[in-house]
C-alpha cells in the first residue's frame, strides 16, 4: 500500500511509515521523550530528503508531547513557571537554529552537522545516562539509600544572581542556566528537528537539580511550544514540512506512546533510564559507524532547486 | 514556477531536433509517434506508470527495411535542473564531502528504449551530438572545475548513480515492430517522478546514420489533495505550517482523551 508524499515528492510504503510512528510513539511513552532523535534518523534512513525528515520530525514532535504532557497536566507533574523560562530561552535558540540550518545548507555540509551533532550527544548523553543507572541499580541490589542530594549546595550553577523560586518544583535557582539550557536545545531542535527530551530530562535532574517528578511534564511542555514554533518557522522558511507524512507518523506515534507508557509504569525508574541510555546509545552507535566505515559510495547525486 | 520554466525550455528544446535534421542528405523517410495521453496525473496511490509510444515509418526504402537496417530510438526526458555530484573523502578519520560538480540542465529522470543497443545502432560521436542515451547526455560543469582533470570522474559517478537509483534506465529491446513499418516502445515513468513537463522523443536511423527525429510533450501533474497540499505549502506557508500544528495538537489531544482512564 503507498501513498504519495507532495513535499517529499516520493511514494512510500505507508506500512512502513506507521511501523515507524508506533515504534518511536512506544518509545517515547515509555521513557517520557519526543521521539525526535530516533524518527529524523529513521525517515533518513527510508530516503526520506533530511530537510524534509528534519521538519517533519518536529511535527511529529508536537503530537507525541501534546499527548504526554496532557497527562502530566491531570496529574499535576507540570512546573508552568520553569516550562515558561525554559521556553524563552527555547525560542530564541530555535531562532538561531534556523539561521545555521540554511547556513548549513548552502555550504552543503547539513547532513555532516547533523550526523556528528548527534553522535557526539548520543553518545555522552547515553554514556552518562548508562552509568548512572548501573550505579543505581548496584545501590538497589544492596539495598542502599540514594545518596542524599540536597539542592543549592552545587557548584557554580547556583551561584549565579537573578534567582526565582519555583514553587511546583521547590527550588530557589537562578532563570539564566535554565533559559541557557532552553536555548541550547532550541538550536538541536531546529537543526537536527529533535525535541530535545532526551538531552533535556537529564540536564534537569542532574545539572539543575530538579525533583525527578516534574521534569518530564515540564520538558515535555516546553518541547511542545519549541517545536511547534520549528514547524512554523520550517515551513515558512524552507516549505519543508510534509504533512501527509507528518499525519501517518503521528497517527501511529499518539497510538503506540499510550501503550509505551503503560509499559514504562511497570518498568523500575533506574531500569527505565538504563533502557532509555542503550537506546540513545544504540543510533549514536550506529550513526558513527556511518561516519567511519568506507561509505559504499564515495559519490552523491542532488538536484540544485530540491533538497540541499 | 520551477515547473513552469522547465515546461518552457523543454518546448523550446522541441523545436531544435527538427532545425537539426535539415542536414546534407537528402531522406524521403518520416517518423510520426503517438501517444495515448498527454497528461499523467500522480495520485496518492502512484507507483510510477509505463508508457507506451506507437509510431510509423512513412516512405521507407522497403529492402533496407526487410534487412533490419532502420532503426528506432525512443527517449522519455524528464524536466531538466540542474544537479549536484558531491564526493566523499576521509578528514580526521570521518567521511565528509569535499569536492562536488554542478552540471547544467540535465534530466531529472530519463527513460530510454530502442530497438536493440544503442552502441549498435550508430557511432558513439554521432549519439555524443545528438545526446542520445545514458552514457552520450550532455553533461556540462558550471561554476569553478580547476583543470578540468576530475570531470570525467564525475560525469561518470553521475550516471552511475542516476542509473542505480532507477531514475535513468534502459531497454535495449523495448521498441519492437508490430508491422513492417508500424511499431511500439514501451518507457516506463518511475515511482519518484519529477512534476513538469517531460518530453518523448524518437529517432530514426538508417544503416546508423540518423534520418529524423519527432518529439511530444507529457505533462506530468500533481492532482487533487496532492496538488492543494503542494500549492498552500509554497503560497500560504505561514498558514500551511500552523495548521500542520493545529492538527499534531488535535492528533495528540485526541489520543490522551481516547486512551485516558480514569
Amino acid at each position: 500500500m503507498t501513498i504519495y508524499l507532495p513535499i517529499a515528492e516520493l511514494s512510500v510504503n505507508v506500512l512502513i511509515i506507521l511501523g515507524m510512528g508506533a515504534a518511536v510513539g512506544f518509545l517515547s511513552g515509555m521513557f517520557g521523550v519526543g521521539g525526535g532523535f530516533l524518527i529524523t534518523p529513521l525517515l533518513i534512513f527510508y530516503n526520506i530528503p533530511p530537510v524534509v525528515a528534519v521538519a517533519t520530525g518536529a511535527n511529529q514532535v508536537v503530537a507525541s508531547s501534546i499527548s504526554g504532557a496532557i497527562t502530566h497536566f491531570r496529574r499535576g507533574t507540570i512546573d508552568i513557571k520553569l516550562g515558561t523560562v525554559l521556553l524563552l530561552g527555547g525560542l530564541a535558540g530555535a531562532t538561531v537554529g534556523i539561521w545555521i540550518f540554511a547556513a548549513l545548507r548552502r555550504i552543503g555540509q547539513l547532513d555532516l552537522v547533523i550526523s556528528l551533532a548527534y553522535v557526539l550527544l548520543l553518545g555522552s548523553v547515553g554514556s552518562l545516562m548508562l552509568a548512572e543507572s548501573i550505579n543505581a541499580m548496584r545501590r538497589a541490589k544492596r539495598n542502599e539509600a540514594m545518596p542524599l542530594r540536597r539542592p543549592g549546595h552545587h557548584g557554580w550553577i547556583h551561584r549565579l544572581p537573578l534567582k526565582v523560586r519555583f514553587k511546583k518544583s521547590k527550588i530557589y535557582l537562578s532563570v539564566i542556566p535554565v533559559a541557557g539550557l532552553g536555548f541550547c536545545i532550541g538550536i538541536l531542535t531546529s537543526v537536527m528537528g529533535v525535541g530535545g527530551g532526551f538531552i533535556m530530562v537529564p540536564a534537569m535532574i542532574y545539572l539543575l537539580r530538579i525533583p525527578t517528578n516534574v521534569v518530564v511534564g515540564t520538558s515535555l511542555f516546553q518541547i511542545i511550544f519549541v517545536s511547534a514554533y520549528t514547524v512554523i518557522v520550517q515551513a515558512t522558511a524552507n516549505y519543508t514540512v510534509d504533512i501527509v507524512l507528518a499525519f501517518v507518523l503521528m497517527i501511529a506515534g499518539v497510538i503506540g506512546a499510550q501503550y509505551g507508557v503503560r509499559v514504562g509504569q511497570k518498568l523500575r525508574g533506574e531500569q527505565l533510564r538504563a533502557l532509555l541510555a542503550l537506546l540513545v546509545l544504540a543510533v549514536g552507535i550506529r550513526l558513527a559507524v556511518e561516519l567511519v566505515l568506507p561509505p559504499a559510495d564515495v559519490y552523491s547525486v542532488i538536484a540544485s532547486g530540491s533538497g540541499f | 514556477m520551477r515547473s513552469f520554466l522547465a515546461g518552457l525550455v523543454a518546448i523550446l528544446m522541441l523545436a531544435l531536433p527538427a532545425a537539426a535534421q535539415t542536414g546534407a542528405e537528402e531522406f524521403t523517410e518520416k517518423l510520426d509517434i503517438g501517444i495515448s495521453t498527454d497528461e499523467i496525473a500522480i495520485t496518492s496511490d502512484f507507483r510510477g506508470a509505463d508508457l507506451t509510444i506507437f509510431g510509423a515509418i512513412d516512405g521507407f526504402a522497403p529492402d533496407l527495411l526487410a534487412q533490419g537496417k532502420y532503426n528506432i530510438v525512443v527517449a522519455l526526458e524528464g524536466p531538466k535542473e540542474s544537479a549536484t555530484v558531491r564526493k566523499k573523502r576521509r578528514v580526521f578519520g570521518i567521511w565528509v564531502n569535499t569536492q562536488s560538480m554542478t552540471f547544467e540542465l540535465v534530466p531529472e529522470s530519463y527513460s530510454l528504449s530502442s530497438t536493440r543497443d544503442i552502441d549498435a545502432i550508430a557511432p558513439a560521436n554521432e549519439m555524443n551530438n545528438m545526446g542520445i542515451g545514458v552514457s552520450h547526455m550532455t553533461l556540462s560543469p558550471i561554476g569553478y572545475i580547476g583543470d578540468g582533470s576530475s570531470v570525467t570522474e564525475f560525469r561518470n559517478a553521475f550516471r552511475r548513480l542516476r542509473e542505480t537509483s532507477g531514475v535513468y534506465q534502459r531497454d535495449p529491446g523495448g521498441v519492437q515492430f508490430i508491422s513492417a513499418s508500424l511499431f511500439k516502445a514501451s518507457v516506463r515513468l518511475p515511482a519518484d517522478v519529477p512534476n513538469g513537463v517531460h518530453v518523448v522523443r524518437a529517432y530514426l536511423f538508417r544503416d546508423g546514420v540518423f534520418v529524423a527525429a519527432k518529439a511530444l510533450p507529457l505533462r506530468v501533474i500533481k492532482t487533487g489533495l496532492e496538488a492543494t497540499i503542494t500549492e498552500a505549502a509554497h503560497k500560504h506557508p505561514f498558514f500551511y505550517g500552523l495548521f500542520a500544528v493545529l492538527l499534531a495538537v488535535i492528533t495528540g489531544w485526541a489520543a490522551s482523551v481516547a486512551f485516558r482512564r480514569d
